[in-house]
């Protein structure tokens, strides 16, 4: 009954190997993590579930599509969050989102309605008018969350949905992902290196190291899995992906995660 | 597409959640067209909440026509046949500040690129070929608000320009299809290039050739013989003749309009084409 699926999926760059045959299977309804230090190959791994990366081999299905052969059928049914800044600044909200309705083909009659309900879902109906360049970072997350589930994905791609947020903005955008969950069961599949964040939002995670899965399981488990009595994830992370500090992310990535950073903090 | 290769998404997945997008091309093409319009949509808003950048774009061509004009009318070196010197080059600067508006639209994507808008348009069901033409006909709007200013300085210097209104509409379809055209293989290059630095030299390398090596301010039988052959294969020289033979009182193209409007067309369905396949690798 998976909901997404991945078997062997790898992805070269020349000599790098940014996934290498990575095998998952999501159950719908599922929070899933994908835990790792920069460079670990998250990003790598969502943009080949959302179409936007063609795998170099294995095979990834999502809601029982290809994402290769049936590239189309697999973006009418995902919503997906970029880890960098994707809601257009020079736009209100409002227009932000109407666009969205607009390309997810979501009916005149109710349009209107599912932009209202999504801007009041993430707390926004007061900045709806106001150009998103004005909003704070936490906002700005708020509003490309609701822009991804317009059109009710079957499974949402969240890329690092937090990096760069205060803690109480991180707490607010917790709390949106977790109504999401329990509100209309969208099964969620999202990256992080905030080892809290995995472990008080998903239900199942993958530690991955230089494109590899180190570990799998619920959080309960991996923390058992190094014997720890009262282990935390911290703990978990280290054990699995190593403790090399230069183990990823070049400078033009530290670049960019920095400047989102800045603008959206 | 083969239906039995569609096949029942595997592991039982419930079905009417998620039912195939049906094949049927009339629709496939009403979408297309919606999802175009959606796209130019989205650039004419932005315009909306920040105007100040058409208005400064019209500096250029005011100093063209009120400077280089003037003089060369004056000097009377080149041939123009019937029309004065500023009537002639009139419509070389309009097409010229369509131009330099269209060429360096790249920047814009490479800015989407680098924040991330882009990965989500093509994370949507909007077919490539709709993100990159809506892009192009949302150039020709912005160009339109050049024709604009430029129709007003025309008309302050005396240029005898042509009020007929099916005409004025053909000079507003000329603009946008060569706003297209240009706006589109900017994005190409950005598209290539990937960097807002090489962007720029690229663009900045490419404006003046295509500006001079057309007959947008001298015609091209003044040019010397391998000029003339790259002026005919640059498409400049077609929008420039569309809009010599519509925009002015008496005005006549070399080439015809047919056939301008044929190979500009031609062009930029070739460049949409070819800018569609390369936009995705944009994300990479």
């Amino acid at each position: 009954m998976a909901i997404l699926e991945t078997k062997e999926l790898t992805r070269r760059f020349g000599e790098t190997t940014a996934v290498d045959r990575l095998t998952i299977s999501i159950d719908p309804g599922e929070v899933f993590g994908l835990l790792g230090p920069n460079g670990a190959g998250k990003t790598t791994a969502i943009k080949m579930l959302t179409t936007l990366l063609p795998p170099t081999s294995g095979e990834a299905r999502v809601g029982g599509f290809d994402v290769i052969r049936h590239a189309r059928d697999v973006r009418r049914i995902i919503g997906y969050v970029p880890q960098m800044l994707s809601a257009d600044g020079t736009l209100t909200g409002y227009e932000n989102l109407l666009i969205f309705a607009k390309l997810y083909d979501i009916p005149r009659t109710v349009r209107e309605s599912r932009v209202r309900d999504a801007l009041a879902l993430m707390g926004l109906d007061d900045a709806a008018n106001k150009l998103v360049r004005n909003y704070s970072g936490g906002m700005i997350r708020r509003l490309e969350i609701a822009q991804s589930m317009l059109h009710e994905p079957c499974v949402l791609f969240l890329d690092e949905p937090t990096v760069g947020l205060d803690p109480l903005a991180r707490q607010a955008v917790w709390e949106r992902i977790e109504e999401l969950r329990s509100e209309f069961g969208t099964t969620i599949l999202l990256t992080t290196h905030y080892m809290e964040e995995a472990d008080s939002l998903c239900s199942r995670v993958a530690i991955m190291h230089v494109g590899q899965v180190m570990a799998l399981g619920t959080p309960a488990e991996l923390k058992a899995s190094i014997g720890g009595n009262g282990a935390t994830l911290d703990q978990v992370f280290v054990h699995y992906a190593g403790t090399e500090l230069d183990s990823g992310g070049n400078y033009r990535e530290t670049f960019r995660t920095r400047r989102t950073a800045r603008r959206v903090g | 597409m083969r239906l039995s290769e569609q096949g029942v998404p595997r592991g039982g997945l419930a079905s009417p959640a998620l039912p195939r997008t049906v094949a049927n091309p009339l629709a496939a093409v009403s979408s297309f067209i919606y999802k175009t319009s959606v796209i130019a949509e989205l650039e004419a808003r932005k315009l909306s909440h920040d105007p100040t950048e058409l208005i400064t774009r019209a500096v250029q061509p005011a100093l063209w026509l009120l400077v280089f004009g003037q003089v060369f009318t004056r000097v009377r070196a080149i041939p123009t046949g019937n029309l004065s010197y500023l009537d002639f080059m009139a419509p070389g600067i309009l097409a010229q500040s369509v131009l330099f508006i269209a060429i360096f639209y790249g920047i814009a994507v490479i800015w989407e690129r680098d924040l991330g808008i882009i990965h989500k348009f093509l994370a949507s069901p909007t077919p490539r070929a709709a993100l990159v033409l809506g892009k192009a006909l949302s150039a020709g709007v912005r160009s339109l608000s050049q024709a604009i200013i430029i129709y007003v300085l025309a008309l302050l210097l005396g240029v005898h320009l042509n009020w007929n209104p099916l005409a004025l509409l053909a000079v507003m379809s000329v603009v946008v299809i060569g706003a297209a055209f240009f706006s589109t293989f900017s994005l190409i290059i950005a598209c290539l290039v990937k960097t807002r630095e090489r962007f720029m030299g690229i663009g900045q390398v490419l404006t003046m050739p295509l500006f001079f090596a057309s007959n947008a301010i001298y015609p091209i039988s003044m040019m010397p013989g391998w000029l003339q052959v790259i002026s005919h294969l640059n498409p400049l020289t077609y929008e420039v003749d569309a809009l010599r033979g519509l925009m002015l009182v008496g005005g006549a193209g070399v080439y015809g309009l047919g056939m301008d409007l044929a190979i500009l067309l031609a062009a930029t369905v070739a460049l949409v084409l070819v800018a569609a396949h390369l936009y995705p690798q944009v994300a990479i």
